[in-house]
Parts: C-alpha cells; structure tokens; sequence
C-alpha cells in the first residue's frame, strides 16, 4: 500500500504566537518550528498500516526549508521517504491554494491512502483533507478514531458526540485522524540514524508542474483585514473556600442570571 | 436585497441552535435562505420562519444523509450556481468546515472558518469575519476576497434573534455524483445516550480537568452540569488519563466551545486547554491551586478543594431552584 502523511510544521503551542504587523502573517521566525501535533498520529496510523498490511510510507510537507525539520523526525519515527515542496512562491498560499499545491504533488506520486491530523495547531482552518479529497475526487473519511483495510475496502470510526459512525470507502482514500486513534511512538535512537539516509526529493513549484498564478499571496483568496491582542479580560472576583466557597459561587451565578 | 445561503444543521426533526444563530447573522447582510439536506423540512418551516428564513431550499432525495458532507457541498453548490447567493455561511463544526472546504474547491471560493461575529463591510463588500487565534490571544477581523465568501461560524456566536419570514418552501432536486457517494455511512454506533446538550451548541459547559482525580469522580462534574442544564467538557488530561471520553475534550486538539457559561474545574488551564474555551462569554473557576493560569480568565473564582465546592454548589443551586 503506498501512504502518503500529509505533515505540516507549526509554531509550538507552547510559545507565545504572534502576527507580524507589516503583514498580517503568522511571525514564524520568532517562534520554534515543530511538527504539528495532530499529524504525530497521522504518522503513526500510516506506520502501523504499513506494518500490517505492507507497503511505504510517504511524508508530504510544503514549507519553508525549516520545515526540513519535522521531515526528518517522520523519518525518524519510521516513514520510508519524503517529498519536501518548497518555493518562495508559495508563501502566503491560502487553505484552497495549499490543497492545490499538496493535490498536485499527490497526483503525480500516486497515492492509496492520503492521512492527515484533523487540523494543524496555528491556523486551525481543519479545511484541508476536505478540500483534498474534492481535488482528488476521492472519498474523505473524517475523524477517523480507527482505521481498518482489507483488500481494497476501508472502514473507519468517525467520532461523534454520541459515539461514533462506521464510514466505508473504497481505495484510493483521503483519511483524517484525531488524537485517539493511537499512541505516537518515539523516534528510536536506530530510527533517527536510519533518518539521515532516507530519500528526501525536493520540489519547486515548477518541478511539481504547479501554476504559480495559482499559488502564494498573490492567489489567495482571503484576507485579514486587522487584528489585535484580545484585551485581558476584566479582573475577576476570587474568593478563598473558607466552607462556604459553593455558596459564593452560586451567588454569582444567581447574579448573572445563570440560576 | 440579495440572498444568503445557511446550511441548516438538524437532527431530521428540531433544528439546531446554530442555525438560528446563523440566520440572526445572515439577517444583517440580506435575505436568509435556509437549505435543508434529508427529511423534516415541513415540520421545520415554521421554526426557520421565526427566525427569518425568506426561503427554505429542501432536499430529501435519495442518498441525502448516507454520506458525510460531500452532498451538503454538492447541494450548496447547485444552489450557488442557481440563486447567486452574496454568502453561504454554515456552521463551523467539523462536518460543517468539511463541507465549507469542499464548496470552496467547488466554486472557487475563499472560506473563512471559526468565526466569532460577522458583520457588514465599511462601503459594501464581502462581510468581515473576527476570529480569535492562537489560544485566544489575538483577535483577526478577515474577509473573503476571491469568490462567494463561504463563512464557518462557532456555535454560540450571537444570540439566536427572532424575527419574522416568509419560510417560502422550494424543493430542490440534486442527483448527487458518484464523487459524493464515495464514503458511506454504514452504521451509527451510540455509545451514550445523553439528554445533555451538545457541547458545542451548549449554552453552559461544565468541564473537569486533572483535579477531578478519576473517572468515578466525573459523576461530581455532571452533576453539577445536570444541575444547570449544561454539558459536560474534558479537559485533554482527563480524556488522555481516559477518565472521560476523548469526544468531550475541550481545548486546542479537541473541541472549541463559546458558551455563555463556563465552568473550569480541576483545570490549571495551559495554553492546550484555554484555546478551546477562551471566547466564553462569562468563566468560572474552581482549583484549589491559587497560582494555576486559569484564574487570570475567571470572572469568578473559588480556590478551595473541588470535592467540597462542587458539591456544595450543586446542592445551593437546587435549593435555589427548589424555592
């Protein structure tokens, strides 16, 4: 089965995350780049399922050459090889023209199975394996909490609020995993030796046949218009539980209207 | 005056909070136009109406609701090209987002998702979305500059506002393409049966965190929920610890919520957790760690022990609701 992990590198949550004033994008360069959280599990869905069904794992970045970086810990975890597109006309590519991007990356490497994380942690848009499988014109299986294939049939467990949906398809498929499917391993001291040998074909826009008419700043479609620290909220009242601290509260939510 | 697309969200009988929201909003640009996928759009006129809704667009043709949202997309599409809408704006839930990704391949068009508030342009033009990003510390006002702006917004945005409309009942027929019948739903597998609100749609959430201690311990964090009519939230530790299901977590790999009401308990409130309930209306507090961050977003705070403040305030809430 060839796999295919779409993987994006994110500013880690844990720092403080800012725009840059002269345009309004995400201040990259202030920030450290790790992989996105959610597509950890992405990994290692694509890894457990080549290991049971055989088959290569393949990770799929667009990025800036930091990006390098989360290439080399999916490797390290175990992925076969990667496919790096980077071109500093992509920069500024919106959710539809990073789907164009990733689309036709995907076409020309052949794909059976595509998984992502359900989101990246910095834009949170959760656009892209929808707007992937409309380009691909193949299935999606969203919120995927289990995958299972046999043969050329695909089930997953698509979470829900009451439980979940079994969700069938076909192969080829355009997979999205959230954070229960399974428990990402760590790169091995082994694996990230085997890491620094491991194929990473890098591509521009024009190697990949991209229109770069279609791609970065300049295409995009949406706009921010300004933005603005959220003001610190007001000061509230906090009060001490001096055997009366369930009282109190709900005195305030009497107040409130909320009772 | 031109018209706006809102995909209604239902359950095939009562239509979903956020779809009033979503007419309330629509409201302020043009002419609501509800579009109802699958059965019950008789039965749900009258409510659409109330809130506004010019037009109801329905369709229960065959295959509507066996497929995750590449029919809404299809649908919505042929509607674009049919009525020219000025927006389409649906919810902003993980099958609404999927369906908005899809029409925007579809038609070209930009999508903004998690809108907050949505309101007229200065001098006309696509409507300016706010959104609040990176765990809640920046606000963004953003547009759509390419296409028919397609707008996903949060549950619990606005106030649903009644207002009186005309509930124009259109049946709309859309074969559906091969394309969207790809992935099927076979099997709807309820694991809990909740007369609890959803969590998204909720206008209280009541969530534990590490301090809850257990899983026996959750039965504390809803009955104090089932107290105030509200759902029940998770903070990453608990759901991680599988002290409760990984389908309630709140935070930045897990849901988003924007009640009226929220209630942290047990929770310290690291970035992970706070960017999933920052936008809440009014927050509440109970740790009994006076440091844990979580107090710098509370209205009201209580530091003390979890196990005694909950079920004194649960109790002074029935009491109060008793007399």
């Amino acid at each position: 089965m060839n796999i295919v992990v779409c993987v994006k590198q994110v500013p880690d949550t844990w720092a403080e995350r800012t725009l840059r004033p002269e345009d309004s994008r995400l201040d990259r360069a202030s920030v450290d780049g790790v992989i996105n959280e959610l597509d950890e599990y992405a990994i290692e869905e694509g890894l457990r399922l080549a290991e049971a069904h055989g088959g290569e794992v393949t990770i799929l970045t667009m990025g800036p050459e930091k990006a390098s970086e989360s290439i080399r810990k999916a490797l390290s975890m175990g992925a076969d090889k990667a496919v790096h597109l980077v071109d500093d006309a992509l920069e500024g590519s919106d959710a539809l023209a990073t789907s164009l991007a990733l689309a036709t990356v995907l076409q020309r490497t052949g794909f059976d199975l595509v998984i992502l994380g359900s989101e990246s942690t910095d834009a949170r848009t959760g656009l892209l394996a929808a707007m992937l499988a409309e380009r691909l014109g193949c299935p999606q299986l969203s919120l995927a909490s289990k995958v299972e294939v046999d043969g050329n049939a695909i089930t997953i467990h698509r979470q829900a609020d009451y439980g979940y949906d079994k969700v069938e398809a076909t192969l080829p498929a355009v997979v999205s995993v959230v954070e229960k499917i399974n428990e990402p391993r760590y790169p091995s001291f082994k694996g990230i030796m085997a890491a620094k040998k491991k194929p990473v074909e890098v591509l521009s826009v024009a190697d990949a046949g991209i229109d770069p008419a279609q791609v970065g700043l300049g295409a995009a479609v949406t706009e921010v218009v300004s933005f603005s620290k959220r003001p610190p909220r007001e000061a509230g009242t906090i009060v001490k539980d001096e055997g009366d601290g369930g009282v109190k509260a709900a005195e305030f939510l009497a107040a409130q209207k909320f009772i | 005056m031109s018209e706006i697309l809102v995909l209604a969200a239902h359950d095939g009988e009562s239509v979903k909070k956020v779809t009033l929201e979503l007419l309330t909003l629509a409201r302020r640009f043009g002419e609501p136009a509800a579009v109802w996928l699958g059965p019950g759009a008789e039965a749900a006129r009258e409510r659409l109406a109330e809130y506004g809704a010019a037009k109801v667009y329905a369709t229960d043709g065959e295959g509507m609701t066996d497929y995750v949202a590449a029919p809404a997309a299809e649908v919505l599409a042929a509607l674009v090209a049919q009525a020219s809408p000025a927006a389409v704006l649906v919810p902003s839930t993980a099958e609404g987002k999927e369906v908005a990704g899809r029409l925007a391949v579809k038609i070209g068009s930009g999508v903004l998702t998690d809108a907050v508030d949505l309101s007229p342009a200065d001098g006309g033009g696509a409507p300016v979305a706010e959104q609040s990003i990176f765990g809640g510390a920046i606000v963004v006002k953003s547009r759509v500059t390419g296409g028919i702006p397609i707008v996903a917004v949060r549950p619990n945005a606005v106030p649903p506002e009644a207002a009186p409309g005309e509930a124009a009942l259109e049946q709309v027929t859309v074969a559906l393409s091969d394309a969207a019948k790809g992935a099927r739903i076979t099997e709807r597998v309820i694991a809990e049966r909740s007369e609890r609100p959803e969590l998204t749609e909720a206008s209280i959430v009541v969530s534990g965190g590490r301090g809850v201690g257990n899983a026996e311990n959750f039965a504390l964090i809803e009955g104090l929920a089932d107290r105030l009519g509200a759902a029940v939230g998770a903070s990453r530790a608990a759901t991680d610890a599988g002290w409760y299901p990984h389908q309630f977590q709140v935070g930045q790999t897990g849901k988003t919520v924007s009640p009226q009401l929220y209630l942290a308990v047990g929770i310290s409130g690291a970035i992970q957790h706070r960017a999933g309930m920052q936008t809440s209306k009014t927050i509440m507090v109970i740790n009994k760690d006076p440091e844990a961050p979580i107090f710098e977003l509370a209205d009201f705070g209580v530091v003390g022990d979890l196990f005694k403040v909950v079920p004194q305030l649960t109790e002074e809430i029935t009491r109060r609701q008793g007399s």
